[in-house]
């Protein structure tokens, strides 16, 4: 498969080797747990916004180990592509259900409210965007996909960086101030991103050394 | 009680009897009033004031009024607990963030307060600043602060004067919890919740508008005035609607419209004439 053929080097088996169907189950836990917790009551004072936030840091989360995975295997050999598409799609129905929920349990489906949300507040705008990019990407994670587009479906998929950059601005601007949370993870993802053009591996990734 | 407060939280029944304004609602479970926070000098999260609260000492507390008064004063909290008769009201409370309670607080209005201390004619303008004790407070002791400290707040004089601003030390009957601004906070009901500073220290008269904390954050987010209004959005969401605290509501039924001057129209509205609401927000 094309998607896998830029790993030849001296790439390190994994001990162990997890079924992606089961990762994808325990994957949407977190999601299941808040649900389950809403359901009876047991999210506080304000659960809407409390499972709504919920869902957009495990969407960031997932977006988080997505990226790491190449880095990871460049600096260290260990190789857990296997895994990436799994993790992307997790990210991608976590985001999904973020908006699922601010559209239907916190602004109840009031499209005056979220039409002037998408087209004038930059806050809403950006998430918007993240959300839309990934779109494409979840719908071509498929294997036929990958074949049919070969070399423009990497190019396609480079899309992902510019969600990391806008879901790392949005979650920034999620918060009244900056808070440790927010820093933290919009700093990771944009050195992520960065960390991917300031390298370029995918040219030459016999030659790339395994460790700095 | 005067040196009664040894622990940091025992909250004392209070003798007070209704006053005036008593919002015709359910008031919001104490649980959620006392567990659903916003401050910031115990942590960002809404749960951290009630977590991180206990080890503040309220006591002993005194407030100065001063500034542009006859009669600037020193007060001990207890001594002003003691001479201010106190009244319960049941007030709306909506926060910036678009939720909102309904919170039975205690106190006095702050207008007897500053009648005492006898406002010179050049006054204009009241300032209100918060504690700043970091041993006691872990938001203010992180490495990147949250907020400039100490927290600071104020008011026109007019509105300051006005019955409805209010001077709150205790809620549900009981002496204020650390977490909702022990032991003296203000309550300005026709506006966002962040004007209401908490375990307030100074009250000073000026004749020049104060600055204050979330203004100085972000100007375009937050006016001086902050009064509640339906119209002017937040940069960042609509504050047409407001998602009602404790109403238990997972699926539907927690949110409501909000009201001009979160419904005090009547009695504020008077306050700002011909006034753009819209530039001044």
């Amino acid at each position: 498969m094309p998607y896998l053929s830029g790993t030849p080097r001296n790439r390190t088996v994994m001990p162990w080797r997890f079924e992606t169907w089961a990762l994808t189950l325990i994957g949407l836990g977190p999601a299941a747990l808040y649900f389950w917790y809403g359901a009876h009551d047991r999210l506080g004072a304000d659960p809407v916004n409390v499972f709504e936030r919920w869902l957009g840091l495990w969407a960031v989360r997932f977006l988080l180990v997505t990226l790491c995975i190449t880095p990871l295997r460049e600096v260290s050999g260990y190789s857990l592509l296997r895994y990436r598409r799994t993790f992307g799609l997790l990210a991608f129905w976590y985001a999904c259900m973020h908006v699922a929920v601010y559209v239907a349990l916190d602004q109840q489906f009031d499209m005056a409210v979220l039409w002037r949300d998408v087209t004038h507040r930059p806050f809403l705008m950006i998430g918007a965007c993240a959300f839309t990019l990934l779109v494409p990407l979840a719908v071509t994670s498929n294997t036929w996909s990958i074949r049919r587009l070969g070399r423009r479906w990497q190019v396609l998929h480079r899309l992902v960086h510019v969600v990391a950059i806008l879901a790392a601005v949005h979650f920034l601007m999620a918060f009244k101030t900056y808070t440790p949370t927010s820093v933290g993870y919009a700093t990771a993802l944009c050195l992520l991103v960065l960390w991917r053009y300031r390298h370029k591996p995918g040219r030459h990734p016999q030659d790339a050394p395994a460790k700095h | 009680a005067p040196f009664g407060h040894t622990g940091p939280a025992m909250a004392q029944a209070l003798h007070t009897r209704p006053g005036p304004y008593q919002a015709a609602e359910t008031p919001t479970p104490l649980e959620d009033v006392t567990h659903y926070n916003n401050f910031y000098e115990f942590g960002m999260g809404k749960g951290d004031p009630s977590a991180y609260a206990s080890a503040f000492q309220p006591r002993p507390w005194t407030l100065s009024v001063e500034g542009l008064v006859e009669r600037p004063r020193v007060w001990d909290i207890d001594r002003l607990m003691a001479e201010m008769p106190l009244e319960e009201r049941l007030y709306r409370m909506r926060c910036v963030e678009a939720w909102s309670m309904v919170i039975p607080w205690d106190g006095f209005a702050l207008a007897s307060l500053l009648k005492q201390a006898q406002p010179l004619g050049s006054a204009r303008y009241v300032a209100f600043e918060s504690v700043v004790r970091p041993a006691q407070m872990p938001g203010q002791r992180t490495v990147l602060d949250a907020l400039p400290w100490p927290y600071v707040e104020g008011l026109r004089l007019d509105e300051a004067m006005h019955p409805l601003a209010f001077l709150a030390v205790g809620l549900y009957g009981r002496t204020l919890p650390n977490q909702n601004g022990a032991p003296v906070r203000l309550v300005v009901p026709w506006k966002y919740g962040f004007k209401g500073i908490k375990s307030i220290t100074r009250i000073r008269l000026m004749e020049q508008m104060p600055p204050t904390t979330w203004n100085r954050m972000d100007p375009s987010e937050y006016g001086f005035f902050a009064n509640v209004n339906p119209d002017v959005d937040h940069p960042r969401w609509s504050q047409a609607t407001e998602r009602v605290i404790g109403a238990g509501g997972f699926f539907g039924g927690g949110r409501r419209k909000t009201q001009m001057f979160n419904g005090y129209g009547e009695q504020v509205a008077g306050l700002y004439g011909q006034m753009n609401l819209r530039t001044h927000f």
